[in-house]
């Protein structure tokens, strides 16, 4: 079983966000950086994975700047067996980065993909989803289970009314939910064994790809400041400012 | 709990640290905040240790992991150091457990044990499925090591031990420990199991510091040791003081992490409380107590520092560990007594980690050599005069 883990570089959900006064993006000094944690999940489940059937085999790859070697090395420490990073400057759109893991995907030729359902910098949801399309494999997202079993995977997702269960033969696309299960930390001896690990880099100039962007950031703003609530006496009153000031009712 | 771990790098020292390095301390923070923070006020409260934590720092590669080879991690000084840093954030006792551990049993078969008692001991330490202590201080014989009384005389083949030893971390806890006494050929090391007849140990009661963890004494009545549990490397006093300057190192830089917590702890609540017209922070007398914590701990962060640089060269000189390990323990003390003044009524309950910082600290200032031990120490080493026997 080979299993490919795309992940993407995200500031630490810890970090207080700013945007820079012009609009152009967000200030990245003193912010941290960290494996995207839906992508983390995905790198757990790959080991996990592994640890059922040693004979597994988990990359992780990546598309960005070399920056992005440190949370590579971070999936190393975890325990994936080699890495790939895809050079690339940006700005890159989803269907870029989709194209270039399907590029990276044909080659490698893993049995599964993993990856997170989104990324916690624009949540735009979109790689999975259109990975599975380029290559034309079956997808399953939002997982909260996994199995795999002769040839087949099987995936439980939550969705709005339930829980769904897909199963579909393998090679597939997997997007992890939040509840998959909890990635454990580096270990020391992980994080030393990483650094012997293969981590190799592939200028995206050389996949040949067409990687004009279809989409363009125009401007970030950040979320206006939320007013402070306000109590009222009674459930009258609650339904008559819904009507005359909040227009809602 | 508020926010009381994260980063404190005023003169942006991330840039001097390798990668490996920084995740060493992210794993151990993560840890920190996710295992160790959610049960160590309760510990505290009981006055129990947390031994749930130990097998988990084993399977992290917390212990031993700046020694190489024998299953430990083979890590660099001072990602060992930015460990300490980390695990103190959470708690003294915690880091002294590691401490012990790693830096005075582990180091101490490390450095002075037979092959056999290396492969025998390191690899299960490591793990943390074997405990080890360190008995080297007496009642009577604290800062001054070499007036002990503990004695192993020579019994056919092996040795007979009798004395006893006090304010040993980890000592009911240990499944063997590293026992230093005083023989007809001068100070000698031994490797003494739990449950050998005549050795029995007991916690020391009744303490205000260091709660959640554990410390005991020794005591040997006629307890017979062989010869080959006699470390054979170790010969005279220098052995034992040079585990403690392993030691002293890691708690140069623990130091920082508990005045961390209690600064990023008084910051946040001195932002949040509002007295009279303003956030208690927009009054001068806070900041002054807040800036003079924050350079107190860079100043400490920046001698961790360097000093990690020199151990990883072989260069580090012991009069420099006694400057690091007596600077940065009486910042880290100071921080915390001021953190204990700015959180007012709130400073005294285990609602806010301070308290418990503080109180821990004054342990930290007294052990692994006295804060005027260590002023001592340093004037010999300038003057060239010693100011004690």
């Amino acid at each position: 079983m080979k299993i490919l883990v795309p992940i993407k570089r995200v500031p630490d959900p810890a970090t207080t966000i700013r945007v820079l006064a012009d609009g152009s993006g967000i200030a990245t000094d003193n912010v941290k950086w960290v494996i995207n944690p839906f992508d983390e999940i995905a790198v757990e489940e790959a080991l996990r994975v592994k640890e059922k059937q040693p004979a597994s085999e988990v990359v992780v790859v990546a598309v960005g700047e070399p920056a992005w070697q440190e949370q590579l090395r971070t999936a190393l420490a975890m325990g994936a067996d080699r890495a790939v990073l895809v050079r690339i400057s940006p700005p890159v759109d989803t269907g870029a980065v989709a194209r270039i893991l399907a590029r990276v995907a044909a080659d490698e030729k893993p049995d599964l993909i993993i990856l997170g359902k989104q990324a916690i910098d624009d949540d735009s949801n979109q790689i999975g989803q259109m990975l599975a399309e380029l290559l034309g494999w079956p997808q399953a997202t939002f997982a909260s289970k996994v199995e795999l079993a002769d040839g087949r995977c099987t995936v439980v997702r939550e969705v709005d009314g339930g829980l769904e269960t897909l199963s579909f033969p393998l090679p597939g696309v997997i997007t992890t939910d939040l509840r998959l299960n909890e990635p454990r930390y580096a270990s020391l001896p992980g994080i030393m064994k990483a650094r012997k690990k293969e981590l190799k880099e592939i200028p995206v100039e050389t996949l040949g790809l067409n990687l004009a962007p279809l989409l363009k950031v125009r401007r970030l703003a950040s979320p206006s400041k939320r007013q402070a609530g306000r109590k009222v006496a009674s459930a009258a009153e609650l339904v008559s400012l819904l009507h005359s000031e909040a227009k809602v009712l | 709990m508020a926010r009381s771990l994260g980063d404190l790098d005023f003169f942006g020292l991330e840039e001097f640290l390798a990668p490996e390095e920084r995740l060493a301390r992210d794993t151990v923070r993560a840890f920190v905040e996710r295992e160790v923070a959610p049960v160590i006020e309760r510990h505290f409260a009981e006055g129990t240790f947390a031994m749930e934590l130990v097998p988990r720092m084993g399977e992290l590669g917390l212990f031993g992991a700046n020694l190489t080879g024998y299953g430990c991690a083979g890590m660099s000084n001072v990602a060992y150091g930015l460990m300490m840093q980390e695990l103190e954030a959470g708690d003294s006792g915690l880091r002294s457990f590691a401490s012990v551990q790693s830096s005075l049993a582990m180091y101490a078969i490390y450095a002075f044990g037979s092959e056999e008692q290396k492969r025998r001991f390191l690899p299960e330490m490591a793990q943390g499925r074997l405990i080890g202590c360190f008995g080297l201080t007496e009642p009577d014989h604290g800062s001054d090591p070499a007036g002990m009384e503990t004695r192993a005389r020579r019994d056919g083949d092996g040795w007979v031990v009798n004395g006893v030893k006090r304010w040993i971390t980890n000592g009911t806890v240990a499944d063997v420990a590293v026992l230093w006494a005083r023989t007809d050929d001068g100070l000698r090391g031994f490797l003494v199991e739990k449950g050998r007849r005549g050795f029995s140990t007991h916690d020391i009661q009744g303490k205000f510091s260091m709660r959640a963890s554990i410390t005991s004494e020794l005591v040997f009545d006629d307890v017979r040791v062989e010869e080959s549990e006699r470390l054979p490397q170790a010969a005279g006093l220098k052995a034992p003081l040079s585990c403690l300057t392993q030691a002293r190192y890691g708690i140069a830089w623990g130091a920082i992490g508990a005045a961390r917590a209690c600064y990023l702890c008084a910051l946040d609540y001195t932002k949040a409380r509002r007295q009279f017209s303003r956030p208690l922070a927009g009054y001068q007398l806070v900041q002054a107590k807040l800036v003079d914590m924050l350079t107190g701990i860079t100043n400490a962060q920046l001698i961790a520092l360097r000093l990690g640089q020199l151990k990883d060269r072989g260069q580090m000189r012991p009069e420099q560990v006694s400057f690091a390990k007596r600077y940065n323990v009486v910042v880290a003390l100071e921080a915390a007594r001021a953190a204990r003044d700015l959180l007012g009524a709130n400073g005294i309950v285990n609602d806010y980690p301070v308290i418990r910082h503080m109180l821990n600290l004054e342990t930290v200032n007294t052990y692994e050599g006295t804060h005027n031990i260590h002023t001592l120490a340093l004037g010999r080493a300038i003057t060239g005069l010693a100011a004690f026997d």
